[in-house]
């Protein structure tokens, strides 16, 4: 067995616990520690990449019990692609959150964030259901000390609303878990795959059930419409560094949605035929073109940036739901350049935030900031990747997702609602950057003092960056990604990696 | 006894659904309470419901209870104390910072004016 997939598992709580324990009031040590473990864990993730590119789905068995008994991690293309993407995203959000030292207006903001980061890699690499479930606790748990980080009227607000949605979404997964359970028997993600397959369609209604709540219970974390209601407030509301890397957790919706309803209830399962196709496609539109509508009349760049996220999960959704190799490859490519963009939009609103006195982000002409032109470049890049515009990668990934719905029944539809709300993007997107950066009134005198961040503007700098570096290497990036779409449409290579590789080797 | 779970589970998730579209936060938590106490019992009755059986095999039983589910009930318990704990301090922090314990969010835009440089920092 392979002991590198649990690391990613190990270190981030040890350091989180170490921090908790002996570095509650240092938070020097605590930041030194906090980028080392994390740097560490790019190190592993990459490592872990390299290994899964070759096609091997690895498993390793906690406590060595065999696979349908024991707890599995699993690291195939797709698992390793989201944990690589994770690890790369936190490095810039630490450095942002030291930078601007969000860091120093709460407790223990590194080692929640450590605990947040156990929770994603978790989700990411879990090969059982249950363990799934545990792990989104785990993030969310960590996400909900994050959220109201430095507290605030607002803050505690929108934070009450995220934690009530979330406990709702929690609820429905149990319930959808104990149905799976009561109806198969088991909840090792290999091992329903099987029972599923194998299930005969007279009796099979709890199980669509099930899968139907399933749905309905990562639709909540991607944010899909009508579940997106908790998006906006939390995101516009979280500390920036923190909304930076929730761009990653609404992914871990998108992550399972393709993960359960390719390997369990895939499109050729004919128990549970037509319940996550058609209607995520529908969904995926129209929470399009919502966040979209959403950038196009809200009245902050804090709440832009959280409706052009909505917007991103609609177009990534599309893709997803259409359930073929190509689509699959479509949608990685556009959840890792949505993550990177979106990412790099929440900080660049912050510094905005931060630079405008009695205003903030609100949509109102104010006096020139300090550093006008360099953060207005950053924002009008960080939109444009957004809106899916050339020169960067999410119009790659729109032209993917577009050419991938060749063919469907709906594909003048899904043409039409991404083009039409391209353009709504880059209008909104265009109103409120002229309207911040250009249309400047009063006097500049009370900005000027603002000091320069060098960290917190690197950060930035590398998360567009990675945008770039991503529109640059499409060609090797969608190779990769074709033999990871690949991988997660056969199931079968998965249930045998998973319940026979793993049964005959003793450590 | 089938009857009787099923239609405890089934009253409980019906009170709590209620509870939780309720306006102010106190409703709200305790919803999730019940909520969370129905899906307990819902996970617990996934293994089957068995009276006076072991729940480990020792050899001589004719019958034995699947205790996969009480591990997971056990842990569903867990997590919903902690998290019930979490929203409790969370409601008691929005309430006192702003004596006011409604769960919607209250002046969406219009908060820009009447919005304390202290509050957000």
């Amino acid at each position: 067995m392979n002991h590198w997939i649990a690391a990613p598992l190990l270190l981030p709580p040890l350091v989180g616990a170490i921090m908790i324990i002996s570095m509650r009031h240092h938070l020097e040590l605590a930041r030194v520690f906090s980028v080392a473990s994390i740097a560490v864990l790019l190190g592993i993730s990459i490592g872990l990449l390299a290994q899964s590119a070759t096609g091997a789905i690895q498993v390793y068995l906690l406590g060595n019990w065999p696979a349908p008994f024991g707890i599995v991690l699993v690291l195939d293309r797709l698992s390793a692609l989201m944990v690589t993407l994770t690890a790369l995203l936190a490095l810039p959000v630490v450095l942002y959150a030291i930078g601007s030292d969000w860091d120093r207006r709460g407790k223990h903001f590194h080692a929640l964030l450590q605990f947040q980061l156990m929770g994603l890699f978790g989700a990411f690499l879990t090969g059982d259901i249950f363990n799934l479930f545990v792990f989104f606790e785990v993030l969310l748990i960590a996400s909900y000390g994050l959220m109201i980080h430095g507290a605030g009227k607002r803050r505690l607000q929108a934070g009450v609303q995220y934690v009530v949605y979330n406990l709702l979404g929690s609820t429905l997964f149990l319930f959808a878990l104990g149905a799976i359970y009561g109806v198969t028997g088991t909840l090792n993600m290999a091992d329903l795959s099987m029972r599923v397959a194998e299930m005969p369609q007279s009796g099979s209604a709890l199980i669509r059930v099930a899968a139907a709540l399933l749905l309905l219970v990562f639709a909540v974390k991607a944010a899909l419409i009508p579940l997106h209601f908790w998006l906006p407030a939390s995101y516009a509301e979280a500390p920036a560094p923190v909304a930076a890397l929730f761009a990653v957790m609404t992914k871990v919706g998108a992550y399972a949605i393709l993960r359960v309803f390719t390997l369990i209830f895939g499109p050729s399962v004919a128990v549970t035929e037509g319940i996550a196709g058609p209607w995520l496609i529908i969904a995926a539109m129209i929470t399009l073109a919502l966040g979209m509508t959403g950038v196009l009349g809200a009245r902050s760049l804090g709440r832009i940036a959280a409706f052009s996220a909505i917007g991103s999960m609609g177009t990534l959704l599309i893709a997803v739901g259409l359930f073929t190799p190509q689509a699959t490859t479509a949608a990685l490519y556009y959840l890792i350049h949505s993550t990177l963009a979106g990412a790099a939009l929440f900080l660049v609103v912050d510094q905005v935030r931060a630079r405008r006195a009695g205003i903030e982000d609100h949509l109102v002409p104010g006096p020139a900031m300090a550093m006008n032109g360099l953060v207005a470049a950053l924002f009008f890049a960080a939109a444009i990747a957004m809106a899916g515009m050339p020169p960067f990668s999410g119009f790659v990934g729109k032209l993917l997702v577009m050419t991938s719905a060749r063919g469907h029944e709906l594909v003048w539809l899904i043409w039409a609602v991404i083009l039409t709300t391209s353009l709504m993007a880059v209008v909104g997107f265009a109103r409120a950057g002229s309207l911040v950066f250009w249309k400047t009134e009063g006097s500049t005198a009370a900005n000027v003092d603002t000091p320069v961040q060098y960290l917190a503007f690197t950060a930035i700098c590398s998360l567009v960056a990675l945008v770039v570096l991503l529109t640059i290497s499409a060609g090797p990036v969608s190779l990769f990604l074709d033999a990871a779409a690949a991988q997660i449409h056969d199931p079968v290579a998965y249930r045998d990696a998973v319940l026979q590789g793993s049964g005959g080797q003793p450590q | 006894m089938e009857y009787l779970f099923s239609s405890a589970v089934g009253v409980l998730t019906a009170g709590g659904i209620y509870l939780v579209l309720r306006f102010r936060t106190f409703p709200v938590i305790l919803g999730i309470s019940l909520l969370s106490y129905a899906v307990n019992l819902f996970l617990f009755a996934s293994g089957r419901l068995a009276l006076n059986v072991p729940p480990v095999w020792q050899g001589q039983d004719s019958d034995y209870t699947d205790p996969l589910p009480q591990a997971l009930v056990l842990t569903a318990i867990v997590i919903s104390f902690g998290m019930t704990a979490v929203v409790v301090m969370l409601a008691l922090g929005s309430y006192l910072t702003s004596r006011d314990d409604r769960i919607d969010m209250t002046s969406e835009d219009g908060a820009a004016s009447e919005q304390d440089p202290e509050a957000k920092r």
